[in-house]
């Protein structure tokens, strides 16, 4: 098939410009007017792109040149970082909102794929902060390998949940998980060994000498404390992305939806559906537990009330809000969903309700998500004919 | 260990043991007709706690007689979560039978924290607990070293008059007729003239209003009502009903009681007791849940979706 010609990736390239712009003039917005007025801009133009068929054609475009468009979408991201390069607010909620969109896609590939219920996801993510803080308060390791070292505490702790999980369905393993994160939350007030109630401090990343929470000068050139870590979360978010995405393209993303949409038939065809299940269930988990590592170092320090049942279901809202499935979908919702309630004061007491509300519409009125999750491609450039 | 305290041991489990039947029971008759489980109905207990706190301090200057006050407190919480408890029948449930059964739990989930939340938000510093007031007597009874206040016992009896009065409504009653029959088989309900909806209505009125009672009788209780409380109450509901087997309501009491025994031994006999309570009563659902996912006493049907 010969390459695409640049007319055909001009709309998923001038979409992206078009959000690095919103979201650069969203984030660096003082007044809560100007906020509103950009809220009611973005309603007014999707709106209108609607109406002109111009979201069809930005579809296309982007189906049909998926690097393209996550290229474009890395380089958005860099420019909007540079522009506020000195701003730290604005950084921390990038690299928050990037984070979060990691442990989104661990919960997808649970959630999405293999349709194994959690409701524990802030608690997994949780597990990597604290890791991170008792590697670097009690050890002498390098603090760059509380990455994986999170990731392998939630695959760990995660293996506990493995039996409950696989023995029960539905409403019984929802149960299992929803008691789990109480238990963790209720765990960390009680042991003083963890800091109980008042939580711990994070000590910052230190890498050959680099302290990644120092601002960073280029003589007379200051770069915010958070930015290193925004590079951090950035290149994080970019290789779960690709693997996440790998993986729902390939065979075992297939046995997913299939163990998903009907376990009987599937294990009829053959498919080992424990062991599919116990892969997807660690593989979220240690993403969840490998973004809170990073998390964690980012907040420098944690309590147990960031990771409460109500953060929990937040991450379910993301994956919900997106489209269940949907690996795009789930990183746009991670960063509204953090962004909105920073920038719009008005609503951040209201936040929990609010999305938990917004939930509850959408199964309503669209149980598919706001972004809905396209249909397999089986081959590259085919696509599937609308039913 | 005294026996003075084996005794103060004894009546808390007992009490627990009968909240627990309570929230347990209106879990297993939401699952008995409809095959749902409804997530929300722990805070649905809270809501209810605070509409009887609201309708004490909008009372309490012109009634004086605190029984009279109690009747008024308890009449309208339930009454309220009755009618709440239809309405999110009506508008959240049904609608979605034919959906996923993944849906109806995240509705009730979400709803649950939106019911939670608004009682943070809405009701007046309501992010802090509040002092629920002792509208019985507290006439402390003494046998020796053993001793029980009189607002224990009555509350104790009340609640297992509830359910006694739950039980006489499903089994005695042609309403409950009408509940076992769409239980056992709705279709055939139907096509013999039951009014489907009408009694799916009235059963989760039924299953609230016993949740709002639980949410008084705590409140009554432990002197103390506060918005997060109704999430492990319903946590700890929901495993007691799933426990007994979900669908029927001998099966809840009986979990409701073995749930409350083994978290108080737990506590009784534990070095660290009373601190890590409920991390071991969590602990205790997840081993629980694992040994046994049909729950001691076997469900009616063995699909767990």
């Amino acid at each position: 098939m010969p390459p695409p010609a640049l007319a055909s990736r001009l709309p998923a390239i001038g979409c992206v410009a078009l959000a690095t712009v919103y979201g650069v003039a969203f984030l660096a917005a003082e007044s809560q007017a100007a906020v509103g007025a950009l809220l009611a801009l973005a309603a007014a133009a999707i709106a209108l792109a609607a109406r002109a068929g111009l979201l069809e054609t930005v579809r296309a475009s982007i189906g049909a040149n998926p690097a393209t468009f996550d290229v474009a979408a890395v380089t958005g991201v860099l420019a909007a970082a540079a522009w506020l390069h000195h701003q730290h607010f604005a950084i921390l909620m990038m690299t928050t909102a990037m984070l979060l969109a990691v442990a989104a896609l661990g919960l997808t590939v649970q959630f999405g794929f293999a349709g194994v219920v959690n409701f524990a996801g802030a608690a997994f993510l949780g597990i990597g902060c604290y890791t991170a803080a008792i590697v670097t308060k009690y050890t002498a390791l390098p603090a760059l390998l509380t990455l994986p070292l999170g990731g392998l505490a939630a695959a760990l702790i995660g293996s506990i949940l493995i039996l409950p999980v696989l023995r029960t369905r539905g409403h019984y393993a929802a149960l299992v998980t929803i008691a789990f994160g109480i238990l963790f939350k209720t765990f960390l007030e009680v042991n003083d060994a963890l800091g109980g109630p008042q939580g711990m401090q994070v000590k910052p990343i230190v890498l050959l000498g680099w302290n990644l929470s120092k601002p960073i000068h280029l003589g007379t050139f200051t770069v915010s404390f958070y930015f290193s870590y925004l590079l951090l979360a950035l290149a994080l978010l970019a290789l779960c992305f690709v693997l996440v995405r790998r993986l729902e393209r390939s065979w075992i993303g297939l046995s997913l939806d299939a163990i998903r949409l009907d376990e009987v038939a599937s294990a009829c065809y053959g498919l080992d559906i424990a062991r599919w299940k116990v892969l997807a269930f660690t593989l979220g988990n240690v993403l969840a537990g490998c973004a809170g590592a990073v998390y964690g170092h980012v907040l420098g320090f944690i309590a147990p009330n960031n990771f409460t049942f109500a953060d929990s279901l937040v991450l379910v809202s993301i994956v919900l809000l997106g489209g269940i499935g949907n690996v795009w979908g789930a990183t746009v919702a991670a960063a509204f969903v953090v962004i909105l309630p920073e920038k719009l004061q008005i609503i951040q007491e209201y936040r929990f309700a609010l999305y938990a509300a917004l939930v509850i519409l959408i199964l309503l009125f669209r149980p598919q998500g706001l972004l809905p999750r396209p249909l397999r491609a089986y081959l590259p450039g085919w696509t599937p004919k609308s039913p | 260990m005294d026996i003075a305290l084996l005794g103060q041991y004894l009546v808390n489990g007992l009490m627990l043991g009968l909240m627990y039947a309570l929230v347990a029971v209106g879990f297993t008759l939401f699952f008995g007709v409809l095959d749902v489980i409804k997530f929300s109905h722990g805070d649905v207990l809270t809501v209810g706690a605070f509409t009887g706190f609201a309708t004490w301090l909008a009372i309490k200057a012109t009634i004086a007689i605190p029984w009279l006050q109690l009747a008024i407190v308890a009449v309208a919480a339930m009454l309220g979560m009755a009618v709440l408890g239809a309405l999110i029948a009506r508008f959240l449930i049904l609608p979605l039978r034919a959906a996923p059964a993944l849906n109806t739990l995240l509705i009730t989930l979400m709803l649950g924290t939106v019911l939670r939340e608004s009682v943070r938000l809405f009701f007046p510093d309501g992010s802090n607990p509040k002092p629920f007031p002792s509208l019985l007597p507290t006439t402390p009874f003494t046998y020796g070293l053993f001793t029980v206040r009189l607002d224990s016992v009555i509350l104790f009896v009340a609640g297992l008059a509830m359910i006694a009065a739950v039980h006489l409504i499903i089994n005695r009653s042609k309403l409950g007729l009408a509940i076992r029959a769409v239980a056992q088989d709705a279709e055939t309900a139907r096509t013999m003239g039951i009014n489907f909806t009408f009694v799916i209505l009235v059963t989760f009125a039924i299953g609230s209003a016993l949740a709002a009672f639980a949410g008084v009788m705590n409140g009554l209780y432990y002197n103390e009502i506060n918005f997060g409380m109704g999430l492990l109450l319903g946590v700890f509901g929901f495993s007691a009903a799933v426990v007994g087997g979900l669908g029927n309501i001998y099966g809840a009491i009986l979990g409701g009681f073995l749930f409350a025994a083994l978290q108080t031994i737990g506590a009784a006999a534990l070095p660290f007791a009373s601190a890590y309570k409920d991390v071991f009563a969590l602990a205790v659902i997840i081993v629980l849940m694992t040994w046994r996912p049909t729950g001691l006493i076997a469900e009616k049907t063995s699909e767990r979706v």
